[in-house]
């Protein structure tokens, strides 16, 4: 056992792991914070990505031991204190970007991190940096409008789907 | 995944030294070989990780040469190797986001994955591999499949790159790994064009020979109109026959002499 310490959405977070403890099973299973969901477990799906020092990366494919000293954050740094949705999760709600939610949480923090990176993203831009997102039920439409329309652009040309 | 011991130097000395330990392997990004271990394909006693060891970090041009830091993760490539634009666009296109924040190309060419990118590029630029202990000529690096002139415990700590007077990478995608189901790297330089080919052979990257003659004569997708590739060596699998990859080589090699101009 190593002790591994880091800062997780903002706060001081610590605890004892084994080498292969994953970064997903270190949030999930020792801090309690579920809201970053396992899907694959094979670095395939994108449910599990997080923000390491500022990049999406795929918590199920880092060890806990590497992040040690890093900031961490998850979906649940997203809406604030009392409640309230970010720009990209309100988006998500008012454009139907989510049906089972599953794959909600890696898709807000993708997107979060491509809109911090790129402000203002054409569509296509949106499409090749959710490669790594999969989604099993929307068909992509409406998170990829619900993330233009995130990024303060007009989505009303774009047809419902 | 079997459990390990985890070490992380912040000196290439010191995890050379841990290397030397029977059973301990480096971690690059672990992208390719986390996975590994979940499916308990390997089991290393003790993993080393290099992502501590700033020396084996970043990208600089110097001379005609792009030097990048065998720790040095895609996205960081794509993002700042602007000297080698056809190098920065083939990083930029590695499987996805979140992959390309944590996977090195020192990862990536120890690995030799028969369908990875890097190693096309590596090997069409007539590349040189850095290690603890030498420099290894691109030509004499990759030996096959998942084989390298790597010995055990040898770290890449930069790659260089002889920048061309032009380059293009095509990848043809394979949609649901992300790699390339045939990639075709061209490079022009003064004293010739080289020509290798990713994801096509059951020998690993290659260099297609004679696309080089042809295009030394004439730089012009024309010149490539008839060569074919033998399709007896070429990978075979339920996403594409012998046949159809053999076909793809041609096509991406036009596609790329034709990008780069
Ligand atoms: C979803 C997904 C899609 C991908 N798509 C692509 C793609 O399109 N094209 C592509 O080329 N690759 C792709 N990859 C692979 C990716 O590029 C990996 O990052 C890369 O193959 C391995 O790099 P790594 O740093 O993660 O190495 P690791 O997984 O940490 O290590 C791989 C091997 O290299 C050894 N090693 C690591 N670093 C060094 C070093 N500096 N010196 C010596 N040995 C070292 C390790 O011991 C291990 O044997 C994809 C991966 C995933 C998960
Ligand atoms: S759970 Fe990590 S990528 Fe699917
Ligand atoms: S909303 Fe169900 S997987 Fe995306």
């Amino acid at each position: 056992m190593t002790q591994v310490s880091m800062t997780v959405n903002g706060q001081a977070a610590s605890g004892d792991v084994e080498g292969r403890t994953l970064l997903s099973t270190f949030l999930r299973e020792h801090l309690g914070l579920t809201g970053t969901h396992v899907g694959c477990d094979t670095s395939q799906c994108g449910a599990c990505v997080v923000h390491v020092d500022g990049n999406a990366v795929k918590s199920c494919t880092i060890l806990a031991a590497e992040a040690d000293g890093a900031d961490v954050a998850t979906i649940e740094s997203q809406a604030a204190a009392d409640g309230t949705l970010n720009a990209v999760q309100q988006a998500f709600q008012d454009h139907h970007g989510l049906q089972c939610g599953f794959c909600t949480p890696g898709m807000v923090m993708s997107a979060v991190a491509l809109l911090k990176d790129n402000p203002s993203p054409s569509e296509a831009e949106i499409r090749a940096y959710l490669e790594g997102n999969i989604c099993r039920c929307t068909g992509y439409h409406n998170i990829v409008k619900a993330i233009m329309a995130a990024s303060g652009q007009d989505v009303s040309a774009i047809a419902a789907e | 995944m079997y459990n390990f011991e985890f070490v992380k130097p912040s000196t290439v000395a010191e995890a050379v030294s841990a290397l030397g330990e029977e059973d301990a392997q480096a971690l690059g990004g672990g992208q390719t070989l986390l996975p590994t271990m979940k499916q308990r394909l390997a089991s290393p006693s003790k993993l080393v990780s290099l992502s501590g060891i700033a020396d084996m970090k970043g990208v600089s041009a110097d001379g005609g040469v792009l030097t990048i830091g065998g720790g040095t993760t895609h996205g960081t490539v794509a993002a700042e190797a602007g000297a080698y634009p056809a190098l920065a666009d083939l990083a930029s296109h590695i499987g996805d986001p979140a992959v390309r924040n944590r996977g090195t190309i020192g990862g990536s060419l120890a690995n030799n994955d028969p369908s990875a990118c890097y190693p096309s590029a590596a090997l069409a630029s007539g590349a040189t591999i850095v290690t603890n202990t030498r420099e290894i000529a691109a030509d004499d690096y990759f030996q096959g499949m998942f084989t390298t002139a790597l010995n055990e415990g040898e770290i890449i700590t930069a790659v260089k790159f002889p920048i061309p007077q032009a380059a293009n990478y095509q990848k043809f995608l394979q949609p649901a790994s992300r790699f390339a189901l045939v990639g075709v790297f061209v490079a022009k330089y003064a004293d010739g064009v080289r020509v290798a080919v990713t994801g096509a052979s059951e020998e690993g990257v290659f260099r297609w020979s004679e696309a080089e003659e042809a295009l030394n004569k004439e730089f012009r997708p024309d010149a490539l109109m008839d060569l074919k590739v033998a399709p007896a060596n070429m990978i075979g699998d339920l996403h594409g026959t012998k046949e159809y990859r053999a076909h793809l080589v041609g096509v991406m090699t036009k596609r790329a002499v034709t990008a780069a101009g």
